[in-house]
């Protein structure tokens, strides 16, 4: 092991000047919306932008000063991408209601949910030194994921909105626990997968030149395939257990680095689906209007949304000046339609490209870590993100047939921000550790610890 | 662990590429195609939210948009509603848009490409570009003297220049008001639609152009002359059989005259004489000896059977295909199953007119733009040459007799030469006939077609002729263009 004697650059620096920039594009965008649809400079800007810039440079200050190695550029980028959400919902209210110029309705608790997901992320950062600390609770993990998978199913607090039972709530409060659920999974899968690799990886016998695992190996798999058809079932949720199972096999195909997991995975999933098209009607509609979405007699959901993206063409209408509102679902499954027909197809390739640059940089962590649990977990969290923008937004652009997923940091919902916050922090604290100078590191794990039983 | 995470990072790309790929399908390559689905609310929004332009008829707007304080922000205007309806067509927020209206809607709502320069300097500043305006070749004139020679008649009359094929009038009845169409007050607009669509007479139809289309009665005989002359065996003088019936192969009835009479004397009579009293059974044994296939080819090169475009879509006239000898009998008389449109009547009338040639009919003269440069206008162009100018003169003299002294004599103006022709059209037993008359003037120098059809007789109903209610209009409308 090398000791490394000169300190890295922190590049705190570089992310307060993309912080800023991000801060500025937001500020900019609001008040272009103000001024497009009120025709004045929104009356709120000022405690608006004083608020934003706080919570960011609160963000980036704590960042300093906690994981001063982080990834400068994971947090500018999901600040700008939550500030374009909350512009754009803002408009959409603007359009759907009179107001009195002042923040209210979704707006407004997408700004307070913001403040809490990154209130949340900051106190992880602060309770978590060491991300390698999370492998303690492997199977604690795994339970609260599936309990709060479950718990829409629940009586009284389960709530079916829209076809989906995906949410629970109380009274005014509803809440999306597969958000949640997706990080306690992944936390489970890195950490089991981990401890399991070389079971997995290397026991096991050949059929049809196909290395198999053993069958009490392959039970966590089976249970993942099954907790995620039980979620298409119960909750007729396909993009969720699309999500869970993507990101499962991915994971368990970079702890084993075998092949063979990815053939019986592709091959299951695609069981799961034909067996979904074979017994549920609502997914065969969503298969033939994916076909043809000018399909007469069932939604045209996808179809207005398709039409508000050709009518923002390649530089969009301008904030404020198109109508997404015609799009049901405006603000959250198909806000990115709403970007794309305001801003254009400029505008929504820089904001593919946006995502596109957080899941590399979270990739890049997980090459760049140092434990197989850090690899593993950041992968699987950047992998989520990935296949979660790549469901949602591929539905939306007909790549794929439409599923419910919220876009990231965009779409409205406090759940969503919630866990996609905490995504951000893991992969800062997983950064941070990546980057840190060997000697300042409080008893790094190599190579051969991985393997070994923390508790 | 690396390498299947670099593995990863390269299916990820792969995903991202392909949101990429396709939303620059969707918002680049296949833009207009979804832009121009019909009922797309956004393209309709788009278009009220800035100047569309205006329709004008020798420099006066007959559609123009004004502003309002409504989200719509214009709101469209027909100064003179229900006169240029057929032209115009209608703008409506729910129920889309007709005529011209719909024919230029690219132009008027400054969407076309062919725009996008003149609007460069709009678009720069950040004002909303305009419109381009569209002019007609209908003349105020014309289309004012065939709607009140119509008057409250269900029919339609259509005027051409011969000499270019310029539409000079187009007047359908009944109509309606497109205003009522275009109103802000959705509401208003889906209950007029709603009685316009349950109206008797179909106002919303341009008869002139589509509809159910109507049997040309005797005006056909100039296709069935046309065919005779130019199959060189005939000339205006040659003799037809002409009796009081004519006794039809298979058929128990035979085909009688209107008169009831005998065309001449020993039941012989010349063509041109035929044609000026109208003899039906002198052309129906004519068609019979010509053969189904010369008759129809000649309608063909008249028109029949072709979709035009004026910009609005014309029903093609038809000729039926496989006769016997005594279906093509009746259809060389424009009965059976013979069809046409008014404007495809007219177009007979002004080949023969413009020395054997017809040419492309077309409503718009040419497009401008806000500062009234012209951006394109309309060149006259020849459709089809359907008969010699030797045939189209011996045509011309035997229409000009049927106005100087056969069943036209109605539509003879003062010192002017008028060709013409009449034709009453039987329907259905116990309906009145649809009467007809078409032809031009002045006979040296056409300047104006005409085609008038009144449905079930008009005001006239059972004694109606094609000379008695049909020639009249048609004199009004062109005395209106070679009257002093």
């Amino acid at each position: 092991m090398n000791t490394v004697t000169a300190h890295p650059s922190t590049r705190r620096g570089t992310e307060l000047v993309l912080l800023i920039f991000a801060i500025a594009v937001v500020l900019l965008a609001y008040a272009n919306v103000g001024l497009a649809v009120d025709g004045a400079l929104p009356v709120d800007i000022i405690p608006m932008g004083i608020g934003f810039i706080a919570i960011a440079v609160t963000f980036h200050l704590v960042l300093r000063w906690k994981a001063a190695y982080a990834d400068p550029t994971l947090l500018p980028i999901a600040t700008l991408l939550n500030g374009l959400g909350l512009v754009m919902i803002r408009r959409l209210d603007l359009n759907s209601s009179a107001t009195n110029g002042l923040l209210e309705g979704s707006a407004l608790r997408q700004l307070i949910w913001s403040a809490v997901a990154v209130g949340a992320a900051i106190t992880l950062l602060f309770v978590l030194p060491d991300h390698r600390r999370l492998r303690r609770y492997t199977f604690t993990f795994a339970l609260a994921g599936i309990i709060l998978l479950m718990m829409p199913l629940l009586p009284v607090i389960g709530r079916n909105i829209n076809g989906n039972r995906i949410w629970i709530g109380l009274g005014p409060f509803s809440f999306q626990p597969s958000e949640l659920a997706k990080i306690a999974v992944t936390i489970f899968f890195a950490s089991y997968l981990v401890q399991t690799r070389d079971a997995l990886s290397l026991v096991g016998k050949r059929v049809l030149g196909l290395p198999l695992p053993r069958a009490r190996d392959l039970g966590p798999i089976i249970g993942a395939w099954l907790a995620s058809l039980a979620v298409l079932v119960f909750e007729s949720d396909l993009g969720t257990s699309l999500l869970f199972f993507g990101v499962f096999v991915a994971m368990i195909y970079i702890a084993t680095e075998r092949r063979s997991w990815i053939i019986i995975g592709l091959t299951m999933f695609l069981v799961g689906c034909y067996t979904a098209y074979l017994l549920f009607a609502h997914f065969r509609v969503r298969v033939t209007l994916w076909l043809d979405p000018f399909t007469q007699g069932l939604s045209d959901q996808v179809a207005k949304g398709l039409m508000g993206m050709a009518s923002g063409g390649l530089t969009g209408t301008g904030l404020g000046q198109g109508h997404p509102e015609i799009t049901y679902f405006a603000n959250s499954d198909y806000i990115i339609a709403s970007f794309g027909e305001e801003l254009g197809l400029v505008g929504l390739m820089a904001i593919l490209l946006l995502y596109g640059l957080f899941v590399e940089r979270g990739l890049r962590t997980a090459l760049a870590a140092r434990d197989g649990f850090g690899k593993l977990l950041a992968s699987g969290l950047a992998f989520s993100m990935a296949l979660q923008c790549f469901v949602v937004i591929g539905g939306v652009t007909r790549v794929i047939p439409l599923t419910g997923l919220t876009t990231p940091f965009l779409a409205a919902g406090g759940s969503s921000l919630l866990a996609n916050w905490i995504i951000v922090a893991l992969l800062l604290r997983i950064s941070d550790q990546a980057r840190r100078p060997m000697f300042e590191s409080s008893a790094m794990a190599d190579e051969m610890t991985q393997v070994v039983k923390i508790r | 662990m690396n390498t299947p995470i670099r593995r990863l990072s390269v299916v990820v790309m792969a995903m991202f590429a392909a949101l990429l790929i396709a939303s620059t399908m969707i918002q680049f390559v296949q833009a207009k195609e979804y832009n121009d689905k019909p009922g797309n609310r956004r393209t309709l929004l788009a278009s009220y939210a800035k100047e569309r332009g205006s329709i004008l008829v020798e420099g006066n707007a007959v559609a123009t948009s004004t502003p309002t304080d409504n989200d719509f922000k214009w709101l469209r205007t027909y100064p003179k509603g229900t006169q240029y309806a057929a032209a115009t067509g209608y703008f409506s927020f729910t129920y889309g848009t007709s005529g011209v209206e719909r024919g230029y809607n690219d132009m008027l709502s400054g969407s076309s490409d062919k725009l996008f320069y003149r609007q460069l300097p709009d678009i720069l500043t950040g004002k909303q570009p305009q419109g381009a305006s569209v002019e007609l070749t209908l003349r105020a004139k014309v289309q004012d003297a065939a709607r009140k020679a119509l008057g409250n008649q269900r029919g339609a009359v259509v005027a051409l220049d011969p000499k270019t094929g310029a539409i000079l009038a187009m007047v359908t009845s009944p109509t309606y008001d497109p205003n009522q169409l275009a109103s802000h007050n959705l509401n208003a607009v889906q209950a007029n639609w709603k009685r316009l669509l349950a109206a008797p007479g179909q106002p919303l139809v341009n008869r002139t152009i589509s509809g159910n289309l109507y049997p040309p009665g005797s005006t056909f005989k100039l296709v069935t002359a046309a065919a005779a002359l130019s199959s060189g065996k005939y000339q205006p003088d040659s003799e037809l059989e002409g009796p009081a019936a004519l006794k039809l192969p298979g058929v128990t009835k035979p085909l009688p005259n209107i008169t009831g009479q005998s065309c001449g004397p020993d039941d012989k009579v010349s063509m041109k004489d035929a044609l000026k009293i109208s003899c039906n059974t002198a052309f129906a044994s004519l068609g019979m000896d010509l053969g189904q296939d010369t008759v129809r080819e000649q309608a063909v090169k008249f028109g029949f059977g072709q979709e035009l475009t004026i910009p609005m879509t014309v029903s093609p006239s038809r000729f039926p295909s496989d006769l016997g000898q005594a279906q093509l009998a009746q259809s060389a008389i424009g009965q059976y199953d013979v069809r046409v449109t008014p404007l495809q009547v007219a177009m007979i009338s002004a080949a023969i007119a413009n020395g054997g040639k017809v040419m492309r009919p077309y409503l718009v003269q040419n497009v401008k733009d806000k500062s009234l440069d012209v951006i394109s206008s309309t060149d006259p162009s020849q459709l089809s040459t359907p008969i010699s100018g030797d045939v189209a003169n011996q045509l011309k003299d035997m229409m000009k007799t049927v106005v100087d002294s056969g069943t036209g004599r109605l539509a003879q103006i003062p010192n002017v030469e008028v060709a013409g022709k009449t034709g009453t059209a039987e329907t259905a037993p116990g309906v009145n006939a649809d009467v007809w008359f078409t032809g031009f003037a002045p006979v040296n120098d056409p300047k104006i077609a005409v085609a008038v059809v009144v449905e079930n007789g008009g005001t006239a109903g059972q004694e109606a002729s094609g000379g008695s209610v049909a020639a009249p209009i048609a004199r009004q409308v062109m005395e209106a263009v070679v009257g002093q």
